[in-house]
């Protein structure tokens, strides 16, 4: 199961049939696996990463620290879920540190995701407040080099 | 009388490797699919890389000792302690070379007297029986089949062997073909080599890459430490073969033999490869076995793919390619690679590159992305189709 994973981490493209060939499995044995493993959550979704630059979409993305005070018997979680429930929000983490939560939000624009930092994140209650970075230049993104530089640069045939 | 006709006539009767007659040919097409490459598609390791760069910083640009930077001679004697159980005075026993092909250069010409014979298995590397010839000795080729997985057999070496026979040279997990050798019968051939005083070059440069089993270490099968030269390198584990870095182990006498050669004709390794080979064995490790599982589940999608296909196939159990017979199709090695460049543009090379039991077979190499062994797999079908 391993190694499925592995094998669908890089590539959710492969057919059953590849993959079982691949690990020597039925494919049976694999699409079941697969079933289960989204079922149980532990595949948790298949997803795109898109160069939204290239196709001329601008979009603006800012890391905002936040500062807030844990509540009594839910500590960050419930300010977390009210800040993760926006869709604007694309990651969140809780942080050790001079901060407590780390928000990736992003927008169509430096207004947009100043207004959504302004009206929706620092009134939310309990949070004391936040101090955000705007992204400049994205190199890597969920682990893939955008602008990958490393051609094949071996001979066409070789001994 | 030309330029050529004042050449060596050894030089002049060495035949031009196969794979670069069938290079210039792919050279000038657009749009190839390869499995031509004798190489991993996989770039160095970022980390091996990064620490090439920081021992230039650090201002690592000078000649190192003849037998190569202490430090890694230790790493690499550590190595064969830890994975083997084998072990070499990392100051008298192991010469860095460059490459695997300079360090068997070294030994032939170290140990053969001319008319020296020296047993092959072939199909083999391309560069086996041309090093013997270069060095004054005589290849005497012997050839492995396809019913026995390529496997060379004490029979067939018995069959061959004459008072003139110097050496055994041997590479398993092997290119072309992907046969690897199981621990007794290598011992059976420890025996044969014994038997006739026989010195054992065992090129184990694909050793790491073995999917079935374990890869058995020559020179640890008993008493062949010494009678053995064992030649290995960082090119196909670690992904380094334009850094140009190897090694050889042995007893002190061939290592010192070797290296006197090597200091005239050589001096020493690039610094910065070596630099850069100490920190794949440091820290190698996880990256290595990553490539190794990518390559088993590559090798599985060939060998499905060709048998679909209809091409007789003996599973590869090591290195990163697959030698199917091409004979049901008509064709030789040669007009099969050749066709199939022409009209579907998949690059392979012709069996018989690796010698003439080569013939009938063609090698492809996995060390592509699946997107591309796929898209190959489609090419080739539509070609063999019209001749099976």
């Amino acid at each position: 199961m391993l190694e499925l994973l592995e094998l669908l981490e890089k590539d959710p493209t492969l057919t059953v049939d590849q993959m079982a060939t691949m690990l020597a499995k039925p494919k049976e044995e694999i699409a079941r696996e697969i079933k289960r493993l989204e079922s149980e959550k532990i595949i948790v979704k298949f997803q795109t990463v898109v160069d939204w630059e290239k196709v001329g979409i601008d979009r603006v993305s800012a890391i905002i620290e936040v500062k807030i005070t844990p509540q009594r018997e839910v500590g960050f979680d419930a300010i977390a879920e009210r800040i993760y429930r926006f869709p604007e929000v694309r990651n969140l983490y809780l942080m050790s540190g001079a901060f407590d939560l780390m928000v990736m939000v992003e927008g169509k624009n430096l207004k947009e995701v100043s207004r959504f930092v302004s009206t929706k994140l620092s009134t939310i209650e309990g949070v004391l407040s936040t101090t955000t970075h705007f992204m400049l230049k994205m190199y890597k993104e969920a682990g893939v080099i955008l602008d990958d530089k490393e051609d094949d640069r071996r001979l066409v045939v070789s001994p | 009388m030309t330029w050529a006709d004042r050449l060596s006539p050894q030089v002049r009767s060495l035949p031009p490797s196969g794979i670069r007659r069938f290079f210039d040919i792919v050279a000038e097409m657009k749009g190839v699919v390869s499995l031509g490459v004798g190489e991993p598609d996989f770039v160095t390791p970022w980390h091996i890389r990064e620490s090439c760069v920081y021992g230039l910083q650090q201002g690592y640009t000078a000649y190192t000792s003849n037998y190569g930077l202490l430090e890694l001679r230790h790493e690499i004697t550590k190595l064969f302690e830890r994975q083997y159980g084998v072990s070499y005075d990392h100051r008298r026993e192991a010469l860095v070379t460059v490459g695997v092909s300079e360090a068997l250069d070294l030994a032939m010409r170290a140990i053969l007297t001319p008319g020296d014979e020296v047993l092959i298995p072939e199909p083999c590397y391309v560069s086996y029986t041309a090093c013997v010839s270069l060095a004054g000795g005589v290849p005497v080729t012997v050839p492995t089949l396809m019913e026995n997985e390529f496997r060379v057999t004490v029979e067939q070496l018995e069959a061959l062997v004459t008072p003139r026979t110097k050496a055994l040279l041997i590479g398993y997990p092997n290119n072309p073909t992907g046969a690897i050798m199981p621990k007794e019968e290598l011992a059976s051939i420890a025996d044969f080599a014994k038997k006739h005083d026989l010195i054992v070059i065992s090129d184990e440069i694909y050793g790491d890459l073995t999917y079935s089993g374990t890869h058995t270490c020559f020179s640890s099968l008993p008493d062949m430490r010494d009678r053995t030269i064992l030649l290995n390198g960082f090119s196909k584990a670690y992904a380094m073969t334009g850094w140009r870095i190897g090694y050889a182990l042995s007893n002190p006498d061939f290592i010192a033999a070797m290296n006197k050669i090597h200091q005239y004709t050589m001096l020493c390794a690039p610094v910065t490869a070596q630099i850069a080979a100490i920190e794949a064995l440091k820290n190698g490790q996880c990256a290595k076995e990553q490539m190794l599982r990518e390559y088993n589940r590559r090798r599985r999608l060939m060998v499905d793919g060709l048998k679909k296909i209809g091409l007789s196939c003996f599973e590869p159990k090591g290195a990163f390619y697959i030698f199917p017979s091409i004979k049901e199709t008509g064709l030789t090695s040669l007009e099969f690679a050749e066709e199939l460049l022409k009209k579907e543009k998949v690059a392979i090379v012709p069996g018989d590159a690796f010698g003439t039991s080569g013939e009938g077979f063609v090698r492809c190499s996995y060390a592509s992305s699946t997107a591309n062994l796929t898209e190959a797999l489609t090419r080739i079908e539509r070609f063999v189709k019209n001749y099976l």
